[in-house]
């Protein structure tokens, strides 16, 4: 524990972390420790309690128990403007009575520091972000997209230790949010700012994270690199939220197999698994195979509907299941199928994760 | 509906109502007023038709100047002390939780069905030396015997603030309402305590209304009459109650007439200084 402050700058520990209001309970209980320099995403419904956790390590809101560490530092009982971050908010909260270099340079005058310094910063932070030139522009003279870069410029002004955006591509069209997604984590990753990001979108956490944390109801369901998330769900929960996935209901029978709908399965590592389970298969994950069933790790059933989305290529299958399998490929290595047709779908064993048992 | 269209019958028909309304009470009487100060009044009886420029002539006198230039000044100090009041105290009321924001604005803005008539008397009574306040500070302790605070010009000018002050309540509330938490919580992220994003964020974002707001008690306290003559001495009166004055006392309704258009256009010129200097730095900063 004898890290020095210039080796690591902005890893944070959440300590027990709970936050009531008068009449709901936003975050139940959170341990949790972010390595610096990493982009960290809080990814979870509407609700679940991200941005207040997000709201509380930025100092907006006090936790009604529990400690905040940056850098080993409590930082729990001070306020906003003494934590060294920088944050974009959802509504961007530009300030506007200023312009885009005002609002840029706005911390650094707070900080009282001189006209030539802050000219300097400014025009470095308006090259950073691509919008050279444009520092003299009224807010409401920009695009959304460029208003967005400006609320990044002027978080990034006073080089804070931890950089915070809460949902900040949400209002921006799907192309733009995509480009930005990709901007921001270069941006990022140049930098070398810890920075946590919440978000509802889980391609935006699958593109920009080193590390993903699912939320539900006030708790953490699972913590890890993005496609280890992916692959192996800890619960349904994470399963559904984190892209789509089949989940399919089965019964332990003690012998290391899993028996679904009277079919056995081979699933990898449930050795120790019993009683009534849950097995996640992705669409990507899952075969079609249209001469005759497997033995093992497979249903048959009706094709119900196809849809080919050009760099997709999707499969209904009703299996008898509560809900259509899906089966999704690339159309390079697909066979085709017709609507109708009784096929068999393959769910490899490797594929398979028990996320529930 | 295109600017250069023109307007249809129906849009006549709802505005002919209020534009009616404007010329019958407030062009038609304005017009008399402006012929009544031509006037010849008559001394002992009223007035009598004329063309004269005598009311003018009097109203340069040095006496009504000065009492012009102190009712501005009055005025434009009863502004700024609302505002300096009603800004910080509306800004924390909108940050507030509902229940006693409501409950804190009701009581404030019940104090607009009081008329200026019972203010007056109650500021007269309260400052006065026979049952004022004074009276509480002697029980304390703090004072050995009970005081006369008006007649004085700190009671005219509290009086101006009271009858004023809602008034500058509902001018700043909605505008404040609407400003965006996450601007000021931004301005706290990037290093400002609340103080320096009071002064630095809200109210560079709030100066318009702030001016607007200034210029409404302006405007309306120079109309005010009976706070200035319960609560100050002779030389705390400002034109209104020369007006008021004139007009009822001494029958001279030409003269009268001829103060009033005077302070409409007095009233006109400051608002419109005032209205010149904010746009001019606005667009400097």
């Amino acid at each position: 524990m004898s890290r020095r402050p210039e080796d690591v700058r902005g890893g944070l520990r959440l300590e027990g972390l709970v936050k009531r209001f008068v009449d709901v309970t936003a975050v139940a209980g959170v341990d949790l420790e972010l390595p610096p320099g990493k982009l960290i995403s809080f990814l979870g419904p509407s609700g679940c309690g991200k941005t207040t956790m997000l709201r509380m390590i930025a100092g907006l809101e006090r936790p009604t128990e529990g400690r905040i560490f940056l850098d080993d530092q409590d930082i729990t009982d001070r306020p906003a403007y003494t934590r060294d971050i920088g944050m974009v908010f959802q509504s961007l909260a530009l300030f506007p009575h200023l312009n885009v270099a005002g609002n840029i340079g706005y911390g650094l005058r707070i900080r009282g520091a001189e006209k030539d310094r802050i000219a300097a910063r400014v025009g470095e932070l308006l090259d950073l972000v691509s919008l050279e030139g444009l520092g003299d522009r009224r807010i409401q003279q920009l695009s959304g997209g460029q208003r967005q870069r400006v609320a990044t410029a002027r978080a990034l002004a006073l080089e804070p230790r931890l950089f915070l955006l809460d949902e900040p591509l949400s209002a921006l069209d799907a192309n733009l949010r995509e480009q930005l997604q990709v901007e921001l984590r270069l941006l990022q990753q140049q930098l070398g700012i810890t920075t946590i990001i919440v978000t509802h979108d889980q391609r935006e956490a699958m593109t920009m994270s080193d590390l993903v944390v699912v939320m539900n109801a006030g708790r953490i369901e699972q913590v890890g690199p993005p496609l280890d998330v992916y692959r192996r769900p800890g619960s349904p929960f994470v399963a559904g939220f984190i892209g789509r996935t089949n989940l399919l209901q089965g019964e332990a029978t003690g012998d290391g197999s899993i028996v679904v709908a009277g079919r056995p399965f081979d699933v990898a590592g449930s050795a120790d698994a019993a009683g009534d389970v849950t097995i996640s298969v992705r669409p990507e994950a899952a075969q079609l195979v249209s001469d005759g069933a497997p033995d093992r790790n497979a249903l048959s059933g009706t094709v119900v509907f196809v849809r080919d989305l050009g760099e997709l290529f999707e499969c209904f299958v009703d299996c008898g299941l509560e809900e259509h399998v899906i089966v999704a490929g690339s159309p390079r290595d697909w066979v085709p199928v017709q609507q109708g047709a009784e096929v068999a779908v393959r769910f490899p064993a490797d594929a398979c994760v028990v996320v529930t048992s | 509906m295109n600017a250069n269209e023109k307007p249809s019958s129906r849009t006549l028909g709802v505005l002919a109502f209020p534009v009616g309304m404007l010329v019958v009470f407030f062009l038609i009487p304005f017009g008399i007023m402006v012929a009544t100060s031509f006037y010849h009044r008559d001394p002992g009886a009223f007035y009598t038709p004329a063309f004269e420029f005598a009311n003018w002539e009097r109203l340069f006198q040095p006496v009504f100047l000065e009492r012009a230039l102190f009712s501005i000044g009055i005025c434009l100090l009863a502004g700024a002390v609302c505002i300096a009041i009603a800004f910080p105290f509306t800004y924390f009321l909108t940050r507030m939780r509902r229940r006693p924001h409501v409950a804190l604005l009701i009581v404030v803005l019940s104090a607009l069905s009081l008329s200026e008539v019972i203010v007056a008397f109650s500021w007269y009574i309260l400052l006065g030396r026979a049952s004022g306040i004074s009276n509480i500070l002697v029980w304390l302790g703090i004072m050995n015997e009970s005081a006369a605070y008006q007649p004085s010009f700190a009671a005219v000018l509290l009086g101006l603030c009271y009858i004023a002050f809602p008034y500058c309540i509902l001018t700043l509330y909605p505008q404040l309402t609407r400003l965006d938490p996450e601007i000021t919580e931004a301005a706290q992220t990037l290093g400002a305590s609340p103080w320096r994003t009071f002064w630095t964020v809200v109210v560079p974002i709030a100066r318009p209304i702030i001016v607007a707001g200034f210029l409404l008690v302006f405007v309306f306290t120079l109309g005010s009459y009976i706070i200035a003559f319960f609560l100050g001495r002779p030389e705390h009166w400002t034109l209104s109650v020369f007006i008021a004055d004139q007009a009822s006392a001494n029958a001279n309704v030409p003269f009268a007439s001829t103060m009033a258009i005077f302070l409409t256009v007095l009233s006109l010129v400051v608002v419109g200084l005032v209205g010149l200097i904010e746009s001019r730095t606005r667009r400097l900063t």
